[in-house]
């Protein structure tokens, strides 16, 4: 289809262009929707039956720096809208500073994320052979990295869990597994973000974007507040299930 | 009518030459046309599996295949027919072809995203032929865990990751027709004036992104099973195997929807065109659609009745099955109620049309045998269920499919199909599967379990005859293939309306130019009205009684 600016050549209008732009961002985002529902699904369902696995899982990810993170990516979501403004209002200088503050903020969720990963795999917390929920309990000097305070709290949270849950390494097993799969999903389509703003960041460069034209800003803004919002859900699910003692 | 049809200079075949022209095409009719080569092929890949289960069950202890070949050719059948023909068929050929024509668009919105989901099709197609080639697959279509996770000594990996890559070719596909429906119809075409082709595709759209993300993932979290260990569904790790048959057939009941619902569409388009008369009841046929596809949603567990689920469960499940069967029997109703009175002609897409209505009506009243609980435990897992949705998908979505082929092939080629030929072959095709399926409905009831590779011998003539009916079945199929493939460049010229019909499609020249109309249309009839359509060229009185006029002049 020829193209004439920056109108393609099967539409009318701009305007039938963009609400064509927008409404497939909706849709795609359901069905983004319905894609990380089918794991919540398999999340709510083992939560329930394997409460206290889950409740022992949880506690030894590290508050603080989900905490961190959350408070990382609500920020890149308002940078993110500050770039749609300043798209919309035609400050073309003002565009590739939000960008570039957005994918900053990616790349340094990424790196916590790198950090909390490292750790699981350090205490054997990755499900496979070798994984073992008292491995830092037994093995104190392996864990340098969490005092001993903490992991004599940990001790004691593990005896009570075991109590309750026999199987408790099997099924803690089980919460690794979904912990992996939801964050590392929501990683990917992270990672698939950051290259869309760096591809923006480009056109923005180029000046493509007009108060006429910025679909494409606009779309992609849906698409990072969307990924935001799925960490919205994954922080309290993996993180604060037995925090509010 | 005297004039002789031209076929036109320019059009979207000869547009450009060359591999590059189509390989990197973003035109909605040429995807169309690879997505054909492509899909074909995959169901001459299906057929020849469909066929060595066939000849292996010539005999009672089947003396072709070993017992582990023989799971891995009904698997392998099933895995290519279902996510490999059955789902991008009539979509993905037909309804990328003719959608934004029917709707008067130049391209579907998002021609780029249409062409990559060819590719990413491609790409998941050659994942499940490798799987196929290099160990098979042996773990029957439906993936059960912990048998494809754990057990399985077959190459499941590939097959798996194959079918979730295979489903964003589908979810973008529904996306794009979606969007392409809302916001890229003609002046004058509104909702109401569409033809139930584009409704059909609409519905099926809907369960296309609400559906198969979640086998995404589902068979993603099991192919991360498979390879890494994880415990999702594994019982030995505290995983639940049934979790995985509800996620599965979360999408994979609505996926029979996917296929069954555009060949409906196909056949509301074929009746009003050969009965030469409006459609009866129009918006309860455009109602049904998306009845059928918000229902669809909602019965999935009836393939689970005896996993052990709640009585109760089970019981809300079987009355929602047969909910589903209201909008189908409202369809039906309404396509048999266009017929009457009508001006009817047997050309051949109507000859699909009638093979379609018999064998759904079959189809779809077996199935609430199934949907019923008691009658279920009684036939579930046999062949009774084999007959039956090879009823809904072959006598259904194949017929269907075959119809909108010969009706649509004058549109996409510009030519003409040998009309006698033609028909006999639907009459093989029509006798072939019959005798084919018919007689598993008896095995069924009478206790012959599928997936088995031996069966006692009192059982061996029913299952002759349906070797027998495969083998017609086979020429059936093989005969429009090769008319279908001569008729494209030696057939008669068609003209821009040879039957004529009355949808947008057929005011443009066959084959239609690249950008689809000289001049956007301005639609201002009703669907399917053959009274106040001039240009036509019909003799049909404005009257009550349409009809006395002969369909068609015989030339």
């Amino acid at each position: 289809m020829h193209r004439t600016g920056a109108l393609y050549g099967q539409f009318k209008t701009l305007e039938q262009q963009k609400d064509s732009a927008s409404l497939g961002m909706w849709i795609f985002l359901v069905t983004e929707v319905m894609f990380f529902g089918g794991i919540m699904l398999a999340y709510a369902i083992n939560r329930h039956v394997y409460y206290h696995a889950f409740a022992m899982g949880s506690n030894t990810l590290s508050l603080k720096l989900g905490a961190i993170n959350t408070i990382v990516l609500l920020a890149s979501s308002f940078t993110m809208a500050m770039g749609v403004w300043s798209a919309q209002t035609g400050k073309q200088k003002l565009l590739p500073i939000f960008l570039t503050l957005t994918i900053l903020l990616g790349f340094i969720f990424f790196g916590i994320k790198y950090v909390e990963y490292a750790q699981k795999f350090h205490h054997h917390l990755v499900p496979g052979p070798s994984f073992d929920i008292s491995y830092c309990v037994n093995n104190p000097s392996k864990c340098d990295d969490i005092n001993p305070e903490e992991l004599e709290v940990e001790a004691n949270l593990i005896k009570q869990a075991k109590a309750a849950e026999p199987n408790l390494n099997s099924h803690a097993q089980l919460y690794f597994s979904t912990y992996f799969g939801m964050t590392g999903l929501h990683a990917l389509h992270m990672v698939i973000g950051v290259g869309l703003l760096f591809w923006l960041l480009l056109g923005s460069l180029k000046g493509r974007f007009t108060p006429e034209w910025n679909t494409p800003v606009d779309i992609v803004g849906l698409y990072w507040h969307f990924v935001d919002i799925v960490w919205i859900y994954l922080f309290p699910l993996l993180y604060l299930i037995d925090r509010h003692k | 009518m005297a004039v002789t049809p031209k076929f036109p200079e320019k059009h979207y075949l000869n547009q450009t030459y060359g591999i590059r022209s189509w390989l990197l095409t973003t035109d909605h009719k040429r995807i169309a046309l690879l997505y054909l080569v492509s899909v074909t092929f995959f169901f001459f890949v299906g057929g020849f599996f469909a066929m060595m289960i066939r000849l292996h069950l010539l005999t009672p202890d089947g003396y072709l295949l070993s017992a582990d070949t023989y799971n891995k050719m009904f698997t392998m059948h099933g895995v290519a027919m279902i996510f490999f023909f059955l789902i991008p068929s009539i979509p993905a050929i037909l309804g990328n072809f003719l959608i934004p024509l029917m709707i008067g668009a130049k391209d579907l919105a998002f021609p780029k995203i249409n062409l990559l989901s060819w590719y990413v099709y491609i790409v998941g197609g050659c994942f499940t032929l490798y799987s196929m080639v290099t160990g098979g697959l042996d773990t029957g279509w439906t993936f059960y865990t912990p048998l494809s996770t754990v057990y399985s000594n077959s190459a499941v990996a590939p097959a798996v990751i194959g079918i979730f890559i295979t489903g964003f070719s589908s979810i973008l596909t529904g996306l794009n027709f979606l969007v392409t429906i809302h916001t890229m119809r003609a002046p004058g075409m509104t909702w109401f004036r569409m033809p139930l082709f584009v409704w059909a595709h609409y519905a099926t759209s809907v369960v296309m992104i609400l559906g198969t993300p979640v086998v995404a993932i589902t068979l993603g979290l099991a192919a991360m099973e498979r390879l890494f260990g994880l415990g999702f569904f594994n019982p030995a790790m505290g995983g639940d195997p049934i979790l995985f048959q509800h996620l599965f057939w979360f999408y994979s009941h609505p996926a029979v929807y996917i296929m069954i619902l555009p060949a409906m569409g196909v056949i509301s388009e074929l009746i009003p065109t050969f009965a030469r008369k409006k459609l009866f009841g129009y918006h309860f046929v455009a109602a049904a659609s998306l009845a059928i596809a918000v229902i669809g949603f909602l019965v999935w567990t009836h393939h689970m009745f005896l996993t052990g689920q709640s009585t109760y469960a089970a019981l809300a499940f079987s009355f929602l099955t047969f909910l589903v069967a209201i909008p189908s029997a409202v369809k039906t109703f309404n396509w048999t109620a266009t017929l009457f009175g009508g001006s009817i002609s047997f050309d051949t897409p109507m000859l699909y049309a009638f093979g379609f209505l018999g064998l759904f009506l079959i189809g779809g009243l077996t199935g609430l045998f199934l949907g019923c609980l008691g009658t279920d435990i009684h036939i579930h897992d046999t062949y009774f269920v084999v007959a039956h949705f090879h009823y809904i998908m072959v006598g259904g979505a194949v017929m269907g499919y075959l119809g909108g082929l010969h009706f649509w092939w004058p549109k996409i080629t510009g030519r003409m199909y040998p009309e006698w030929l033609a028909r006999i072959a639907a009459l093989i095709l029509f006798v072939g599967f019959n005798l084919t399926f018919f007689p598993q409905f008896v095995l069924g009831y009478l206790g012959m379990p599928r997936r088995y590779h031996v069966y006692p011998p009192e059982f061996q003539v029913y299952n002759v005859m349906s070797t027998a009916g495969a083998s017609i079945l086979a020429i059936g199929y093989l005969l429009p293939m090769i008319y279908l493939t001569w008729a494209a460049f030696f057939g008669k010229v068609a003209g821009d309306n040879p039957w004529p019909a009355t949808g947008l499609e057929w005011k443009t020249p066959s084959p239609p130019p690249t950008e689809n109309f000289e001049v956007t249309p301005v639609v201002t009839w009703e669907a399917y009205d053959f009274h106040n359509r001039p240009d036509l060229g019909l003799d049909v009185p404005t009257g009550h009684h349409p009809g006395v006029v002969p369909a068609h002049g015989h030339d």
